[in-house]
């Protein structure tokens, strides 16, 4: 199955047409953020203080890579687990954050934000991290440099491979997939 | 009397966490390579080709298959004629970890404090240390690099009695179910049964060193883990939770008595990579 290629940044349009299900790569900058960095970014949001790197029409990748051996760009950088940055997505979709990649289940809460916000939740394969760091070309940090692995690195990526979770509609992949799987295993 | 140097086995222990993190089991490899053939969801083949490409790329290039490489637990087979030479196993075996994970660009993965969240100073250890005393002179060191998204989807919960097996059972279910796509599926899951609310905790994760495919000595228990595993590949959830046949690549299970009160059940879910090595000496 061919995958749709995307460049970052989404227009609106496209944002709105991405479905549920279907394989993506995105090629462009995307954001690195985890537990610690989106702490810290709730915090200042919170406060009206600024960021120091704009979240309009951001994507934001949750990894916290291995460290680069001498000839790498990046460690190995695979996918972490998304619910744990839930209480925060809001806020930051509230300003401008328009994707996410991660692996597993958001709250509703979130997937209301994604609506409203017309958003969308991808998710790589957990625990690839070696073959994901291959679509990595550059890797520079561009924030909270004292938080390391969890620092907020600016990723340049390419053909980097991608399920769509959750679209702009709302509508939740780990949901549908599996009832779909179901539906057709019953029929073999 | 058996004499080994610490230096030695820091050494040793160093090379283990690196061979963990770079080397995937063959346990694991073919049970991919199973699951592939068994599997009817394309999505889920081709997550399972990827695993196996990924596996080979970490071998190749010497790099970690996951950017999560892990607390390192470890369990200690110490035999009582065995003396280490210049210091104590548990320093050896957290020194061994600091230059395994340093030297190998693997990720400090440690706070200090679970509260301030401060990182510790020393290269992703303490490492969690288990030591069993044994007869003999030999020294066994099993090692596994355990991720924390895994360990997150994992739960342990004080059943009675009436629970009976029935309820055992839809307890391990029910944890699979909710971990769903966050734990990494394909899952090997790691069953403790019994012994109290510290120990059976202790016995899920100590079945998780068993390699993929060997099954518990007794027949009954064994027949409780094929149970198991089908009930799962029959949830839906596949890998990554994309849907599919394969949720869990193996079940585990250890017993151990218990008080005339409880049944104490933890489960300890591990994702598709898991990575265990060991050592002896």
């Amino acid at each position: 199955m061919g995958k749709k290629q995307l460049s970052l940044p989404l227009s609106p349009e496209e944002l709105a047409t991405l479905r549920a299900g279907e394989q993506v790569e995105l090629t462009g900058l995307i954001y690195t953020a985890r537990d610690a960095a989106h702490k810290k970014i709730y915090a200042r949001l919170s406060q009206q203080e600024t960021i120091p790197f704009s979240l309009e029409n951001a994507f934001i990748y949750y990894v916290g890579p291995t460290p680069a051996k001498p000839d790498q760009v990046i460690g190995s950088a695979g996918p972490t687990t998304s619910s744990r940055m839930d209480k925060y997505t809001p806020l930051l979709l509230e300003h401008g954050l328009k994707g996410m990649i991660g692996k597993g289940y958001r709250n509703e809460e979130v997937k209301e934000s994604i609506k409203t916000n017309k958003a969308v939740y991808l998710a790589a394969i957990g625990g690839s991290g070696a073959l994901l760091s291959r679509a990595i070309r550059e890797a520079e940090v561009v924030a909270f440099p004292e938080l390391g692995t969890e620092a907020v690195y600016r990723l340049t990526v390419e053909h980097f491979p991608a399920t769509v979770i959750i679209d702009s509609l709302g509508n939740d992949w780990y949901i549908q997939a599996r009832e779909k799987f179901q539906q057709e295993r019953s029929k073999l | 009397m058996k004499v080994i140097a610490y230096d030695h086995i820091v050494e040793q222990v160093a090379k283990l966490c690196q061979e963990a993190n770079f080397d995937l089991g063959e346990d694991v490899i073919s049970a991919f390579r199973q699951a592939v053939e068994t599997e009817r969801s394309p999505i889920g083949k081709d997550i399972l080709l990827d695993l196996i490409e990924n596996a080979n790329i970490a071998t190749e290039n010497r790099v970690p298959m996951c950017q999560d490489t892990g607390v390192s637990v470890f369990i200690v087979e110490l035999g009582q004629d065995c003396f280490i030479k210049g210091g104590t196993i548990t320093n050896a075996i957290n020194e061994g970890v600091m230059k395994g994970y340093k030297d190998g660009y693997l990720r400090h993965s440690i706070v200090n404090n679970p509260l301030t969240r401060d990182k510790s100073e020393t290269y992703n250890s303490p490492a969690i240390i288990h030591i069993e005393m044994k007869a003999g002179d030999q020294l066994v060191i099993h090692m596994s690099a355990k991720g924390g998204g895994s360990e997150n989807m994992s739960a342990l919960k004080m059943l009675t009695p009436a629970d009976g097996i029935e309820g055992v059972k839809d307890f391990i279910l029910t944890t699979v179910e909710h971990a769903g796509p966050n734990a990494c599926p394909p899952l090997v899951v790691g069953i403790g049964i019994g012994g109290n609310f510290e120990r059976c905790a202790y016995l899920a994760k100590k079945s998780l060193f068993r390699p993929i495919g060997q099954h518990h000595p007794s027949p009954e228990v064994a027949q409780l883990e094929k149970d198991l595993m089908k009930n799962m590949n029959e949830m839906g959830i596949g890998p990554q939770g994309l849907g599919g046949d394969t949720t869990a690549l193996d079940v585990k299970i250890e017993l151990e008595p218990c008080h005339i009160a409880a049944l104490p059940v933890a489960v300890n879910l591990n994702c598709h990579a898991s990575r265990h090595k060991e050592l002896r000496m």
